[in-house]
């Protein structure tokens, strides 16, 4: 097809600035989408990360205790018997005692150094504290070494410092204190003068937080062999039976309160299957991408119909023109060649100043909220896009102008 | 003149329903997001406290030494037992006080209940006077009970509707902890967002409220344990709570209210004194690196409002600003459409300042028009931010008498100032041109 541009930017410096204002929209239209999709789809990744959990059958029930002042023994005496009454329940797999668990949306953790009197520490690492039904309960994937022995696992009272010997760690924090890979049987620090020695490695398992502060120590986390027996109260972590969840999350605070009544377990959010963990965490990350998503659902809508709308206008504008140029031979389709011609020049120029907005305003964002720095590949789908929605808008005019009858051209008006 | 005008804009505006209404959507969903997002924004971004923000002050103290601070400098954003404590003897505000978060059970008198979890703080008695906290029945405790390690309790207006059904319970006694304690006051309907007296453990927002409030030392006496979060810069070399209060572990939050700048500079000098104290006595190897914040600084430093929310507005505004191009276009397109009908009227003799009143009263409506689109919506917006924000967030954000105006006041200055470029263009219409042309 031969097209002629040259008579088309004519045309425009007759519509300066109408062409300048649909330019402008598609330039802030541009800026706004690229910015909202790169936001969206960074908290969408999130919601997506793999905790490293069988989610579909474990829950985790938070018992605080009644009679407070119990001594660590009696608490101790009451955990054993609680997680036995547990394991015993028909719906349920396995149980263990826990300070946290993942995606708990915030909690323990350590530094970690390679030697105790370190200042600066290597990284940083969430705490997770577990019998040796831990790793099992949770449904971990166990990658190198060995699980805990039963009598590797220590009482802790309430506020009690005790670094046990031996720790089974997440994937990422083993290669990131040993990058050869050699983890397995090496010893770390973590805030204290005695070594932990690597006995296990897990992969994946998720931090306890997601705060963006922890984003630099991804998927980190140790688990030391330890029953915290805090006075106050302590979470225990269930895995059902495939498929009886909700039996076992019905069975569960029945067979606790058969054991000790002396216990508070919260009737609204005392009890929480892993899809309610994963939904309450991720809240916020959730939240601005649907938010992000109808601004720019509404954006695109109103950008679209704008170009349409004046689109329409210039045809109706022109129509003797049109007329003229279909009786001097036009086809058609070299009608509506023009137009999306037209619309493509305005759109161009608008993406370009578009593309240096939502640049800068990604910079600024940056600096101004701690928000990353987005990738160039947004701003390439935003213009795909915007192009693309450009030339949608104009398709239905630019039709009804080449179908303008070159009798037109003989009216007046 | 004007009923003429509102009659020659509503018969142009019928002429083209589409390009219309595309007009009134753009305006009503641009001002909708953007009123909406500023409902959150401006209910997050509030002063809790306004009439004493500027003289409530927190004291940061730096007890971790450089390898402790973030890269940012700055000193722990809590305070340790042993510097609260010293703090709080050495009573150099007018009215201060070290605060921690409790969770204590609450066991009913009637034994077939079983015991409730509740949560609060424990504070100084100067705590209510300096916080304005409104009573519904009796007051705070004194000084003595401070000292004397009273066994008393103030408990939130709900809790009290809980165990003695709303009744002036001032002398009776909870059982807190498995130990009676005197009630001494009922507070009012008293839930400030931010949290602003212990942003560090609340995160700012809370959807749930204080229970309990029970002197410190007390709460300290009997291991009342702290509830809130716990900051190390190394693991305490004891175990237990007791151990926690001989470490250098960061878990304490302080306030005081210091009433004008002499006293601001006075309290300033004593933090650093202390500091200076500590390095020569050898406990802290660094010199002085104190913080004394006033609230609204202090809120700020921690980040209250979410940069979510924020951004949100910017996006909310950034669309706004798109939909008033956007009529602006639309409008130019209409005007111009009509030049013959204003080249008419300018040759019967109509000034352009009639042109510029009779398309800026056309503007006028469709801000009008697309105002009220954005009430409704922005109706349904805030009702339905829930959805998409956190509860404890979304819950603070209503609809009130001036966001109404604020909506309409916006819709309808937004729409007439992207109307002035097309009717400045319209006014400019040569008569001559238009008659002889048609």
């Amino acid at each position: 097809m031969n097209i002629q541009i040259r008579p088309i930017l004519t045309a425009l410096r007759r519509h300066k600035a109408g062409t300048l204002l649909i330019a402008l929209q598609i330039a802030l239209t541009l800026a706004i989408v690229c910015n909202a999709l790169f936001i969206i789809h960074q908290r969408l990744t999130n919601l997506s990360v793999t905790s490293g959990v069988d989610e579909a059958n474990v829950f985790v029930i938070a018992n605080m205790w009644g009679d407070v002042g119990q001594s660590t023994a009696q608490v101790d005496a009451q955990v054993r018997a609680d997680l036995l009454a547990l394991r015993q329940l028909p719906a349920a797999l396995d149980a263990t005692p826990a300070s946290g668990y993942p995606l708990r949306g915030g909690g323990w953790d350590n530094f970690v150094t390679m030697t105790p009197d370190q200042t600066k520490p290597t990284t940083d690492a969430a705490v997770y504290t577990g019998d040796e039904h831990f790793i099992g309960t949770l449904g971990l994937r166990l990658v190198a070494g060995r699980n805990f022995h039963p009598d590797e696992v220590m009482v802790m009272g309430t506020q009690q410092a005790i670094t046990p010997s031996t720790a089974i760690v997440s994937k990422a924090l083993a290669d990131r204190l040993f990058p050869d890979g050699n983890a397995l049987g090496k010893s770390f620090y973590a805030m204290g003068t005695t070594p932990s020695t690597i006995v296990g490695i897990v992969d994946p398992l998720h931090r306890q937080g997601v705060d963006q502060w922890s984003n630099g120590y991804a998927g980190q986390a140790l688990i030391w062999p330890l029953r915290a027996d805090d006075s106050r109260g302590i979470y225990y972590i269930v895995r059902a039976k495939p498929g009886q969840l909700a039996d076992a999350m019905r069975e569960a605070p029945k067979a606790l309160y058969a054991q000790s009544r002396l216990r508070i377990i919260d009737p609204k959010d005392g009890i929480q299957d892993y899809a309610t963990i994963r939904h309450k965490v991720y809240d916020r990350d959730r939240g601005l991408a649907i938010l992000m998503g109808i601004i720019s659902v509404v954006l695109l809508a109103i950008t679209a119909a704008g170009i349409v709308g004046l689109t329409s206008f210039w045809v109706g504008q022109r129509r003797k023109q049109i007329g003229v140029r279909r009786a001097l031979g036009a086809r058609q389709r070299d009608i509506l060649a023009y137009f999306l011609t037209e619309n493509f020049l305005i759109s161009a120029t608008g993406v370009v100043l578009g593309a240096v907005l939502a640049i800068a305003f990604n910079l600024w964002t940056v600096t101004r909220f701690e928000m990353d720095r987005m990738s160039m590949a947004y701003v390439g789908a935003g213009v795909l896009v915007l192009l693309l929605l450009g030339q949608g808008a104009t398709f239905a005019p630019a039709l009804r102008a080449s179908r303008v009858s070159p009798v037109e051209a003989t009216r007046s008006v | 003149m004007l009923a003429y005008y509102l009659e020659l804009a509503l018969r142009s505006l019928k002429r083209s329903p589409g390009l219309t209404a595309l007009m009134v959507l753009a305006i009503g969903f641009g001002v909708a997001a953007s009123m909406t997002t500023w409902s959150v924004f401006r209910a997050v971004s509030g002063d809790p406290i306004p009439w004493k923000s500027a003289q409530l002050f927190v004291p940061q103290i730096d007890n971790w030494g450089p390898n402790g601070r973030g890269s940012d400098g700055e000193p722990p954003n809590a305070m340790s037992y042993n510097e609260a404590i010293t703090l709080m003897r050495d009573h150099r505000a007018r009215l201060q006080s070290a605060m921690y978060q409790i969770s204590p059970s609450i066991v009913p008198a009637d034994a077939s209940k079983h015991p409730i979890n509740v949560s609060g703080h424990a504070v100084y008695s100067e705590f209510f006077p300096m916080l304005d906290v409104p009573f519904l029945f009796g007051s705070g405790w004194s000084a003595a009970d401070d000292a004397q390690r009273a066994a008393v309790v103030v408990i939130s207006s709900k809790l009290n509707q809980k165990l003695f059904g709303g009744s002036n319970s001032v002398g009776r006694t909870v059982n807190v902890e498995g130990k009676d304690y005197r009630v001494v006051g009922v507070l009012n309907d008293w839930n400030p967002q931010p949290r602003f007296f212990d942003v560090v453990n609340s995160g700012g927002f809370s959807t749930g409220v204080e229970d309990v409030f029970v002197p410190f030392q007390r709460a300290i006496a009997v291991g009342m344990p702290n509830d809130g979060n716990t900051n190390c810069n190394a693991v305490p070399a004891e175990s237990g709570f007791v151990g926690l209060q001989h470490s250098a572990c960061v878990w304490i939050a302080y306030m005081a209210e210091l009433d004008d700048a002499a006293a601001v500079t006075a309290y300033k000098q004593y933090l650093d004194g202390y500091a200076r104290d500590m390095q020569q006595s050898g406990r802290f190897g660094w010199a002085p690196n104190n913080r004394l914040r006033d609230l609204p600084s202090w809120l700020d430093n921690q980040h209250v409002v979410p940069s979510d929310t924020k951004v949100s507005l910017l996006v909310a505004l950034g669309l706004l600003l798109a939909c008033l191009v956007n009529t602006t276009g639309l409008l130019l397109a209409k005007f111009l459409r009509r030049s013959g009908e204003i080249g008419v009227r300018r040759a019967l003799g109509a000034p352009r300042l009639a042109i510029y009143a009779q398309f800026l009263v056309e503007a006028g409506i469709v801000g009008l028009s697309g105002g009220l689109l954005g009430l409704l919506l922005t109706g349904v917006g805030v009702a339905s931010v829930g959805w998409v924000l956190p509860k404890d967030i979304a819950a603070l954000a209503r609809v009130d008498f001036s966001l109404l105006v604020l909506t309409l006041l916006v819709a309808v200055i937004a729409t007439m100032l992207a109307g002035l470029y097309p009717t400045f263009r319209a006014s400019r219409v040569q008569p001559a041109w238009q008659l002889k042309s048609n």
